[in-house]
């Protein structure tokens, strides 16, 4: 029982790696991230998060090796009587000193990209000076408000704004700063394939910018609990280039100042 | 101790003897109901928390259940929810797992630690005859009956809906949550009912631990457990008067009385002119993120109260099992203080896709980081204690190893949290769910299990089945692992936590497979503990009868009889020693040395603290 005991303790955290290293490297498994990320602060994240995975990868094979190995010992043990001893002090320093230097160089090594993702000093000026579209979450939708094409966002809705729901299109290749609110309660904007996300809270205008490097649709979710249909707050986000997305714009003024006699392309026109 | 305490301690002993030795008739009622005697009350805990651990499984069940199955009729339980054709509605899953949390933290981690080994223990392990005050101490249980009662009232009205953490305005507002109405305000009562429960042990453990200790019992002599109990109740007293005033001031956010009584209705957290389902704009000028700070201001120190007695615990199990000593003492000691004390400005780990100050997202994770450091030290110092020991692979043991092998898990994937730049993406998925199942369940519970084990012959003069109890750890061991560790994989994948059905969102849809998987050793695990309830149960009447020292542990509890009768001690305890003299080279008849043990070996005899009163 013994052997079976030692080995049953070391059988499972194996079972444990080979189970991660078969999601991370199968990626047709979808055990893992959906895809790379579309943006690059998004795969500096990804970096950050491999650097933290390499580290506690090697940390938990170590303990659970040191682990596996002091079991063995003490079930093997032929001795009489255990090793009696109250602990060594070198060995506490030891344990102490070099932990706290790999934690603390973790902590300092992430705050470049939090202050990028985070801080509005350092967002790219261009996205902060032109916010695209002001998301308001509500139950259970995301309604988008654009400005006018050729028109700055403003605080307050205008009369030439133009709205969509549960579609947030962005121009790519270039960051976009969007105003984030919520109409009702507390909710989270969530782009997994971009790792953004952010609550949308009640009250609060939050800006929140990202530079999607890839053409998509991407999926839109919420990520805080906002009531009974928190699941279907299904969204979406299609980034694509710049003369679709203005066109896309165009398009939805059309579509809005249509008054019924003139086709809806007429109007455009006329707008030209 | 002062002179004080030891005089005190002797007033008492002679008062109690005298019990002991039966004088003292009691009626059913007062010993097995409203019972002032501190191993009742702990064993009253004990089978409380049991019960609703069952209860917070079968939520648990259902949650599992709606995310492999959805939208199909559930097993067993679903003939009791005609009205929703047996199936799970969306707010029906928004309920069950607010209330799995609700009762698993509020009904069964912490009272199972603090009341029921805290309760049981404390006096035992440090040589009283009972707690400093045993009618507050009867109280904290009995107020653990209205807070049942306020969340079965909460299930009658169909639930809190707004999650464990209730952030306003969801749990604020009547129309956010339609089907949660009078539910949200019984669980804030509830909550309001545990907090002081709680808060009376806290300040019993306190006191007792400082005043009643036997005499010779220096603080460094107290075990581990000790240790542990009297921080968790140090981080209770402090923490918990932040929940219970967030709590009243939530509550009177929620009421909206008419009259001479609408002054109460308060705006802490309600911001100006939100329009929740078309209802009339809010008037206000509260703050929702305030609510955050205050809640998690207590429920993150609350996540140490769920871990530091069962890290206490392990350690005295681990070191008895191993016929040795605890490797390095005082800084298991340090490192739980240090662990209390960091507990205390980390809380904003929570919050950092929250929109607070991103200034703060980097203080806290610098904190938050390095409270992983106390934690390192204690899991190398459980491997230091194993290394050279003679392990006997018994229940106990087995609960110990898993303990520390599942917080290797639950602590490890802790980092990815704390690191501000990640959590943004990882927030409110699945590997956080993953990574605090690791701690509350995987570290907490089966240190809870092995305690049980391990103290069972003290509470009841008999011991539990090995077997049975072997078993139980398997197939719980098993299922757990096979419930948890994929939701890692979950929570990589951007797998949201909280949805009633994931599968609608394009990204996910090929994740069910796995979430079947994760049921079925859900499964596995929620009926392994009815092994653990059946044992429990038959071996009060049926196991083998134990002595007063079964496992030849050096604790003061084991110095008095199996099952100790009213006022615990026959002989009035003294403390020679420190708790973890095993094997000492001094000793050559046994490995173990008790801390009462009056021979003081054959060198040294000035190291002994004697005093006057031996």
């Amino acid at each position: 029982m013994r052997k079976f005991w030692c080995a049953f303790f070391v059988f499972s955290p194996i079972v444990a790696i080979i189970y991660s290293i078969i999601s991370s490297m199968v990626p047709s498994l979808g055990w893992w991230f959906p895809g790379a990320s579309v943006t690059e602060l998004g795969q500096r994240i990804d970096n950050l998060f491999y650097l933290i995975l390499y580290i506690i990868t090697a940390v938990f094979i170590g303990t659970q090796v040191a682990m596996g190995y002091v079991l063995w010992r003490a079930s093997r043990s032929k001795d009489e009587r255990s090793w009696f001893s109250h602990g060594s002090h070198s060995l506490e320093v030891i344990w102490s000193v070099v932990p706290s230097v790999i934690l603390l160089f973790l902590a300092l090594y992430q705050m470049d990209v939090w202050a990028l993702f985070r801080v509005q000093a350092y967002f790219p000026k261009e996205a902060r000076e032109a916010p695209v579209a002001e998301v308001t979450a509500r139950q259970f939708e995301w309604r988008i408000r654009y400005p006018a094409p050729g028109k700055k966002l403003q605080l307050k809705p205008q009369s030439d704004d133009l709205y969509d729901v549960n579609d947030l299109h962005v121009p790519i290749n270039r960051p976009v700063m969007i105003q984030l609110r919520s109409e009702d309660v507390q909710h989270s904007f969530f782009l997994p394939h971009l790792r953004v996300k952010q609550d949308a809270v009640p009250g609060q205008i939050i800006p929140i910018w990202f530079k999607a490097e890839r053409q998509g649709i991407f999926d839109l979710t919420c990520a805080e609990l906002c009531g009974w249909g928190h699941y279907k707050m299904r969204a979406q986000l299609t980034a694509e280039r710049e003369a679709e997305y203005e066109a896309y714009l165009k398009k939805l003024q059309a579509d809005q100042n249509y008054d019924g006699h003139a086709t809806p392309s007429a109007v455009a026109k006329k707008d030209e | 101790m002062s002179a004080v305490g030891v005089a005190h301690e002797h007033g008492h002993e002679q008062e109690h003897a005298h019990g002991a030795h039966g004088h003292h008739q009691q009626s059913f009622m007062q010993k097995y109901v409203f019972s002032t005697d501190h191993k009742m009350i702990g064993m009253q805990f004990l089978f409380t928390t049991l019960l609703m651990l069952m209860v917070g499984g079968a939520l648990a069940l259902g949650v599992r259940w709606q995310l492999a199955f959805p939208w199909t009729n559930m097993p067993i339980f679903g003939p009791l929810f005609a009205n929703a054709g047996g199936q799970i509605s969306p707010e029906f899953y928004t309920m069950l797992f607010t209330m799995h949390a609700t009762v698993m933290i509020f009904l069964v981690v912490i009272p199972v630690l603090a009341g029921a080994f805290g309760n049981f223990l404390i006096p035992l392990m440090i040589g009283a005859d009972d707690m400093a005050f045993p009618v507050l101490n009867m109280l904290s249980y009995w107020f653990m009956i209205p807070a049942i009662a306020c969340f079965g009232m909460s299930f009658v009205y169909g639930g809190a809906a707004a999650g464990w953490t209730s952030y306003p305005l969801l749990s604020e507002l009547r129309v956010a949550a339609p089907s949660s109405g009078p539910a949200q305000t019984y669980w804030l009562l509830g909550v309001t009912f545990v907090g002081v429960s709680s808060m009376m042990g806290s300040v019993n453990y306190m006191t007792t631990i400082i005043n009643m200790r036997a005499p010779g019992m220096t603080l460094f002599r107290m075990p581990l457990t000790i240790w542990g109990m009297f921080i968790t109740a140090i981080l209770q007293a402090f923490a918990l008067p932040v929940l219970t005033a967030a709590g009243f001031m939530l509550l009177f956010d929620r009421f909206a009385f008419g009259g001479w009584l609408e002054g109460i209705h308060t705006v802490f957290f309600t911001p100006a002119g939100i329009v929740v389902n078309n209802a009339a704009p809010t008037v206000g000028g509260g703050q929702p993120l305030l609510w955050q700070h205050l809640f998690w201001f207590y429920s993150h120190p609350a996540v140490y109260i769920m871990l530091l007695p069962a890290m206490g615990m392990t350690s005295d199990m681990l070191a008895c099992m191993c016929r040795k000593p605890i490797f390095g003492y005082k800084p298991m000691v340090y490192s739980m203080s240090a662990i209390a004390g960091l507990g205390f400005i980390v809380w904003g780990h929570h919050m950092f896709t929250s929109g607070m100050n991103p200034a703060l997202g980097m203080t806290f994770m610098v904190s938050t980081v390095m409270i992983a450091l106390p934690s390192a030290v204690k899991v190398f110092n459980w491997i230091g204690t194993i290394w050279g020991g003679r392990l006997q692979f018994n229940t106990v043991t087995l609960h110990c190893i898993a303990f520390v092998s599942m917080f290797i898990v639950g602590g490890l994937s802790g980092i990815f949290m704390a690191a501000v730049p990640v959590d943004i993406y990882i927030h409110d998925t699945y590997i956080i769910v993953a990574h605090f199942h690791y701690v509350v369940f995987g570290t907490t519970m089966f240190g809870v299990f092995g305690a049980i084990q391990f103290w069972f012959p003290k509470m009841f003069g008999r011991k539990m089945n090995e077997s049975v109890g072997k078993w139980h750890f398997l197939l719980t061991y098993i299922g757990f692992n096979g419930a948890f560790f994929p939701m890692h994989m979950l929570g990589i994948a951007g797998f949201p936590r909280r949805y009633a059905d994931p599968y609608i969102h394009p990204y996910l849809e090929h994740l069910l497979p796995l979430n079947q998987f994760i049921t079925i050793s859900a499964m596995v695990m929620g009926f392994a503990q009815f092994l653990l309830l059946g044992n429990f149960v038959i071996s009060i009447f049926n196991g083998q009868k134990a002595g007063r020292n079964p496992w030849n542990a050096n604790g003061l509890e084991w110095f008095a009889p199996s099952p100790p009768g009213h006022g615990n001690f026959d002989i009035p305890p003294v403390c020679y020693r420190g708790p973890y003299e095993y094997s000492n080279p001094n000793r050559a008849d046994q490995d173990f040395w008790m801390q009462t043990d009056p021979n003081r070996g054959p060198k040294k005899p000035a190291e002994v603290v004697a005093h006057g009163h031996t």
